[in-house]
């Protein structure tokens, strides 16, 4: 029987992705474009969301802007619909979203430069929903406890 | 017509007859010119016909000082528009894929960068050429309708071009297919003017010199 | 049954929260292209849109669009789309058949009557209606039937779109696009071969969420999608410019990733979003793996001369043309020299010579 070991005297030369594709060049343009919006959101609180989706990246250029991002100190998971992974970056008020279906595969990549992404906060129509619920649970509670006393 | 359909017609049909034409019309002129024949010559050469007729196919490739007698413009811009021209349109990338699909072969191309130079030296160049045409009163007496036809044949091929690397709005089908058309008129042309002279000058040349070379005189 | 629930309900109703919702929103926004300001509009637009019902007509097609649209990557969003639509009869998809089928087709042409969306993939038959048949009913048949009472119609696929491969030389089967067709409703062209399949449900979407056709170029195709060419958003791009080709598929310009412009890539004349959406969960398109661009949603693109073949290069065959041509020349060439010769021998033979007596007599 012959063994594969012919195989390992095929010299075998590996290219990397990295280096070999010099970026495109959208990394410089989107740190300005956050700059300017953390100078706007400074200045005047205006918001800015940039869709990452939008843009045409080269192989790994996605990975070196996040990486030039760094990592801040809030990150949370939003459990609606599939996961969403919130982040602050290392620069203060740049936040990056990353939604994910119920497959875990990402639906939409977001850079929010505001001071909290909106998702994070509690929503208005959801809040009115958990006020009715806490009160159908407190009557229901209210009911077995009166049962229970009489 | 539709914009794909354009493109296609004048990468297929559209190049087979224009070269076609190209290729009838020349050897068609340059086979005339030639049965006009000689008388045979009963003197006893002087020189070499072939050494000279060569020689002077290369050497009037260059001016001379006597020449600069009725100004530089068409001296300098017809240099710099044959020089440029010819650069753009043989070393150029695309052209050579292009050149590599007619003749079967190809050759190494020059930077994008330093064709988009020598186009626009060759647009200037003509330009500079069409406006000494039209303000200097001898030229512009002895100019027929060939001189403007042939100047609009040259230049379009020339500016289509230069939008298509640089992309000034126009869609790149559209202008790609523009452009070779472009080309197509210039070959069909090339036979029927005086265009022709991209052959017949090297024979006229050859002629002078040969002529002279028997005589055992300079050329 | 008709559903008369708005989208908001409809998705409230099935337990999402309004986070939910936003997130929901907020992709199907990036998934049509718009900027991400417009993400309140489109959730204050959805949240009251009705579900329009969908009628998607089969041609003479592969499956490949329907393949393209199932195998979407988000299918937790696209299965909220189709909660948010009523697909009323897809003949590939739908559990009914025969005559059943068909009586959901009418039973939705009936009771939205004006207001229904047509989708169409594969072409359409001239040559013979026999060709492609669905339940008797010839494909023009259908087609015209169906479209009479919709609001618009959305040709999915470069078959439907501009007639596609079944279109292509010699054509056995006289196939055409719907717009070849149907001239009386607008047609929202969705091409590519097959679609990406985020804009075959971005332009669902942006129909459900407002309710109108979007701005379309001059082939129809809707311009979110199919404004710029794949050259332009071609992170390749830089190596175009500067020259840079990759001469073969394994040379080290072709490992270096340089554009593959002579190895035939379409990237110039293609307008399509596959550079930006890219496929497989945003992982690669074409290019990106090394293969230049089919130019597949574009009219005609598999008579365009070759896949392989350089956009500046010549097409047709030469080599016999151009020896014919010379022959040609040739012998004309010589048929004028002779008659030049003794057009001149002749002359020559006519010519007197001047004499002194000559000149005196007159």
């Amino acid at each position: 029987m012959s063994t594969p070991d012919g195989l390992h005297d095929i010299a075998i030369e590996t290219h990397s992705d990295a280096g070999a594709y010099p970026a495109t060049g959208n990394d410089l343009p989107i740190l300005h474009e956050i700059r300017h919006a953390l100078q706007r959101l400074a200045q005047s609180g205006e918001k800015t969301v940039i869709d990452l989706q939008a843009i045409p990246m080269a192989p790994g250029e996605e990975e070196r802007i996040l990486q030039l991002l760094g990592r801040g100190e809030v990150s949370a998971t939003i459990d609606a619909l599939g996961p969403s992974e919130v982040r602050e970056t290392a620069f203060a008020g740049v936040w990056t979203v990353y939604h994910r279906n119920t497959n875990n595969e990402v639906v939409g990549k977001f850079i929010e430069i505001t001071h909290c992404p909106d998702l994070l906060h509690s929503q208005p129509e959801d809040i009115a929903t958990g006020m009715a619920q806490i009160r159908e649970t407190l009557a229901e509670l209210e009911s077995k406890q009166s049962g229970d006393q009489a | 017509m539709t914009e794909t359909e354009f493109l296609n017609w004048v990468r297929g049909p559209g190049m087979q007859i224009a070269l076609a034409v190209f290729i009838v019309g020349m050897v068609y002129r340059v086979l005339e010119n030639y049965l006009i024949g000689r008388k045979q010559s009963l003197a006893e050469p002087r020189g070499s016909e072939w050494t000279h007729g060569v020689g002077t196919m290369w050497r009037r490739s260059f001016t001379r000082a006597k020449l600069t007698t009725r100004g530089y413009v068409t001296l300098v811009a017809g240099y710099i528009f044959h020089i440029a021209f010819l650069v753009t349109l043989f070393f150029l990338a695309q052209h050579v894929e292009m050149f590599r699909s007619l003749l079967g072969f190809g050759w190494p191309a020059l930077p994008p960068l330093l064709i988009t130079i020598t186009a626009v030296l060759g647009i200037a160049a003509l330009l500079a050429l069409l406006a000494h045409r039209l303000t200097d009163p001898v030229k512009r007496m002895l100019s027929d309708y060939q001189d403007y036809l042939t100047w609009f044949l040259t230049f379009f091929p020339l500016i289509t071009g230069f939008l298509l690397i640089n992309r000034v709005g126009i869609p790149y089908k559209t202008l790609l297919a523009t452009h070779i058309l472009s080309f197509e008129l210039l070959l069909i042309a090339i036979p029927f003017t005086k265009l022709s002279h991209i052959i017949t000058t090297f024979i006229s040349r050859w002629y002078n010199g040969a002529i002279a070379g028997v005589k055992g005189v300079q050329s | 049954m008709k559903d008369t629930r708005t989208v908001g309900e409809i998705l409230s109703s099935q337990g999402i929260s309004r986070r939910g919702f936003l997130k929901f929103c907020a992709a199907t926004a990036s998934m049509m292209a718009m900027p991400p300001s417009m993400v309140p509009a489109v959730a204050q637009a959805l949240s009251n849109a009705r579900r329009p019902s969908v009628i998607w007509l089969s041609f003479q097609e592969c499956t490949g669009c329907t393949e393209s649209l199932t195998r979407s990557h988000s299918p937790t969003l696209e299965g909220l789309l189709f909660d948010s639509i009523s697909l009323d009869y897809h003949h590939t998809l739908q559990v009914a058949a025969g005559s059943a089928a068909e009586e959901a087709r009418e039973h939705a042409m009936q009771e939205n009557d004006g207001s229904y969306l047509v989708v169409v993939d594969g072409s359409i038959p001239l040559g013979n209606p026999g060709y492609s048949t669905i339940a008797g009913i010839s494909n023009v048949d259908m087609l015209k039937e169906t479209a009479a009472g919709a609001a618009a119609i959305v040709a999915v696929g470069t078959c439907a779109a501009f007639g596609g491969i079944p279109h292509a030389n010699p054509n056995p089967t006289g196939a055409v696009a719907v717009s070849d067709i149907i001239k009386d409703k607008p047609i929202i062209n969705v091409s590519g071969c097959p679609p990406i399949p985020i804009v075959i449900t971005g332009v669902l979407a942006h129909y459900l969420t407002f309710g109108k056709v979007p701005e379309l170029d001059d082939l129809g195709r809707p311009t979110a999608f199919f404004g710029q060419t794949i050259h332009d958003r071609c992170y390749r791009r830089p190596f175009y410019d500067k020259g840079l080709f990759a001469e073969t598929f394994d040379d080290e310009g072709a490992q270096q990733g340089w554009c593959l412009y002579k190895l035939g890539c379409k990237g110039p004349v293609t307008y399509n979003a596959c550079a930006v959406s890219k496929w497989n969960s945003g992982t690669s398109f074409p290019i990106q793996s090394g293969h230049g661009c089919f130019g597949c949603s574009e009219p005609d693109f598999w008579d365009s001369g070759g896949f392989y073949r350089p956009l500046s290069a010549t097409t047709a065959d030469v080599g016999t043309l151009a020896g014919v041509a010379a022959l040609a020349g040739a012998a004309a060439g010589a048929a004028i020299g002779r008659m030049n010769r003794s057009h001149r021998a002749r002359a020559q033979a006519r010519h007197e010579k001047l004499t002194i007596d000559d000149i005196e007599e007159s």
